[in-house]
């Protein structure tokens, strides 16, 4: 086995650690805090010594329970998230003290009221705007009031220290995943696009950042040098492949898909992806106006108008020299879903080939999922 | 032999085979049934016959598509029906930049660069509204034919029918025709709005003329007719467009071979 093959095999074994993680942080007397969302500044729930923890949002399983609550059409990510808390069938959110929450899209903050029925809610209200002055003032506002609430649930103050020693560490993580994406660059990459994944999911659940983080940085090193090497564990000469759209926890099918039908995906736009992470606060600054002035900027499709995800895309469409874009729509999405139509215009006006498709948690669409991207792959 | 290539198209309702010798098509269909791979086999054979030989010698490409193409395990090269379709209309027509196809369970928009290659794509499969099982079972409902179906005249006063579900519009036709509505005036209505509903899924991907109408439900000139008026641009079509798929699949491993040849 080769040293690429190796640290993924390693990555692997290791995906399921994450739940007794957080046993054993829970009874070690950490204070757990669910999180659905790249909206929620990380930063201040580590300021605060307690743990921000990813609720599950991503299995099929929980949606009939949740469907006895919520309507059918809704996003299969809402119900998800809702169906895990109802059957309790998610550990983060067993052993999490609150959830944290925030006024993103319509189906979420609605079932965020059903949701504070089973655990307390807090719902941080985002801006739908991030291009005026007094969007970024009111997001500053509500980041110091999680703040207030955060300092009296762990029963002490958060100092500017606290603050931007956590900015240093997320800082770190994020420029470590990016060093890990910046692979992709090369020809002939040497992690699939199921690897990144998987690389994005074990850095999620591994709580202690302090060492994570130098262990990320050491693995992107040993993956360089073996590619340098001439290690090339995807072959060659495969379709470079963009993501962009909904987040794409429950579907790891479509890229299954696109990397079965010969493809590699090189970049993720999306949630867990670069999104949030490919962008650093800035240190220099006083940490509560650079932490709203950097999750303001998160290029989601909840904001009207929502440039930055636009100039991203441009950005990251030349940066991985990509040779086609696919947009992933979880169905009833509708922001994602009306957006794609400047997206589609966006990414054809620079000479990229574009395919939009809709999906949901279930099994049902695997043949068609795999028509159209070999279709696709066949297109480049 | 050196010029002879074989495509099979094995889609949900029929599968298609051509066999293509230089200026010669030879076409052969038989239903899919419950078994695809005996139906391919089963159109394999007749084509066969057709040239004359027993069973394709392995000098002879064979590439398969449509949705059951994997099926085909003796095949060279499989291709997805969105690839092979451009490539058949770019051999029927070569002027054409959008092909609609609209088979027994799907349809599909594919647009085409100058040079024939696929430049974007759309497909509805996860409704049958306005396809062929939707043709079968409206037919079915007032007692047509298939063919007498697809060819009531374009022509005079249409029923406008609001739902486009397969089940739902079962129950409306049938409730026109407790009113009294006339048969010829339902299909009118009905092809009118497949017509519509095709045409919003053509502009909606950019539709650029000259538009190639394949798939089995091109057959209906009336439904050529009702897309022409929705659509205000000529439909062009071909005796052969439902073997435009098996067609392209052949051109396909036809280029293969000459590529392999040169290189050889």
């Amino acid at each position: 086995m080769g040293t690429v093959d190796s640290i993924v095999q390693y990555v692997q074994d290791h995906l399921q650690d994450g739940p007794v993680a957080i046993k054993e942080a829970a009874e070690a007397g950490k204070i757990i805090l669910g999180m659905y969302c790249t909206y929620m500044p990380w930063e201040l729930i580590h300021a605060a010594g307690a743990i921000g923890a990813g609720l599950c949002a991503k299995s099929s399983k929980p949606i009939p329970a949740a469907e006895e609550h919520l309507p059918r059409n809704l996003c299969p990510l809402i119900k998800a998230s809702y169906g895990h808390a109802l059957q309790d069938s998610c550990p983060y959110f067993h052993f999490c003290h609150a959830v944290l929450a925030e006024t993103t899209c319509d189906g979420k903050k609605k079932m965020y009221e059903l949701l504070n029925r089973i655990k307390p809610v807090y719902t941080l209200q985002i801006p739908q705007r991030s291009d005026r002055p007094e969007d970024l003032k009111q997001l500053k506002e509500e980041f110091y009031k999680i703040r207030e609430y955060l300092e009296e649930l762990v029963g002490r103050r958060i100092t500017q220290e606290d603050l931007r020693q956590a900015i240093t560490l997320r800082n770190a993580e994020r420029r470590a995943l990016r060093s890990l994406w910046e692979l992709s660059r090369e020809e002939d990459p040497p992690l699939s696009g199921m690897e990144l994944e998987h690389f994005s999911e074990y850095m999620q659940f591994s709580f202690d950042k302090e060492t994570a983080v130098p262990w990320l940085e050491e693995q992107v090193r040993r993956i360089r040098q073996a590619w340098e090497r001439g290690e090339r564990p995807q072959g060659s000469g495969r379709p470079r492949i963009l993501v962009t759209g909904c987040p794409l926890g429950g579907i790891p099918k479509v890229i299954e898909a696109i990397e079965n039908a010969g493809g590699t995906v090189v970049c993720y736009e999306n949630c867990g992806g670069q999104k949030e992470m490919g962008f650093l606060v800035d240190e220099t600054k006083d940490p509560m106006e650079a932490l709203a002035e950097k999750y303001l900027a998160t290029g989601c499709s909840i904001m009207s108008p929502n440039r930055h995800r636009i100039e991203s895309l441009d950005f990251l469409m030349e940066h991985y020299r990509v040779d086609g874009v696919v947009e992933v729509l979880l169905t009833a999405c509708h922001t994602y879903a009306v957006e794609a139509h400047t997206v589609r215009e966006r990414v054809q006006a620079r000479e990229k080939k574009y395919i939009l498709v809709e999906t949901d948690y279930s099994e049902s669409d695997r043949e068609q999922l795999a028509t159209r991207m070999d279709a696709f792959i066949e297109m480049l | 032999m050196s010029d002879c290539s074989i495509g099979i198209d094995i889609g949900s309702v029929a599968v298609k085979g051509v066999l293509l010798e230089g200026a010669s098509l030879k076409t052969a269909m038989a239903p899919t049934g419950w078994n695809p791979r005996e139906s391919a086999l089963q159109v394999l054979q007749n084509l066969c016959g057709q040239r004359g030989i027993s069973s394709p010698p392995s000098s002879i490409p064979l590439v398969a598509t449509g949705y059951g193409r994997k099926y085909l395990e003796c095949a060279g090269k499989h291709v997805t029906e969105i690839t092979c379709h451009s490539r058949g209309v770019r051999h029927l027509v070569p002027e054409a930049r959008t092909v609609l196809d609209i088979g027994g369970q799907d349809s599909k928009v594919i647009l085409m660069n100058p040079h024939g290659g696929v430049e974007s794509f759309a497909m509805n499969d996860k409704c049958a509204a306005g396809t062929g099982r939707f043709f079968q079972m409206m037919a079915h409902a007032l007692e047509f034919s298939m063919e007498e179906f697809g060819s009531v005249s374009p022509e005079g006063e249409f029923q406008p029918i609001s739902s486009m579900c397969a089940v739902f519009a079962e129950s409306e036709v049938i409730g026109h025709l407790a009113r009294g509505v006339t048969r010829e005036s339902i299909v009118r209505g009905l092809l009118h709005s497949i017509a519509s509903r095709s045409a919003t899924m053509l502009t909606k991907n950019g539709l650029l003329p000259p538009l190639f109408f394949s798939g089995g439900v091109s057959q209906s000139s009336s439904l050529r007719r009702f897309l022409e008026k929705e659509l205000k641009v000529p439909v062009l079509w071909d005796p052969c467009s439902q073997f435009a798929g098996a067609l392209g699949a052949a051109r396909i491993g036809l280029e293969e071979k000459t590529n392999h040849g040169n290189r050889g």
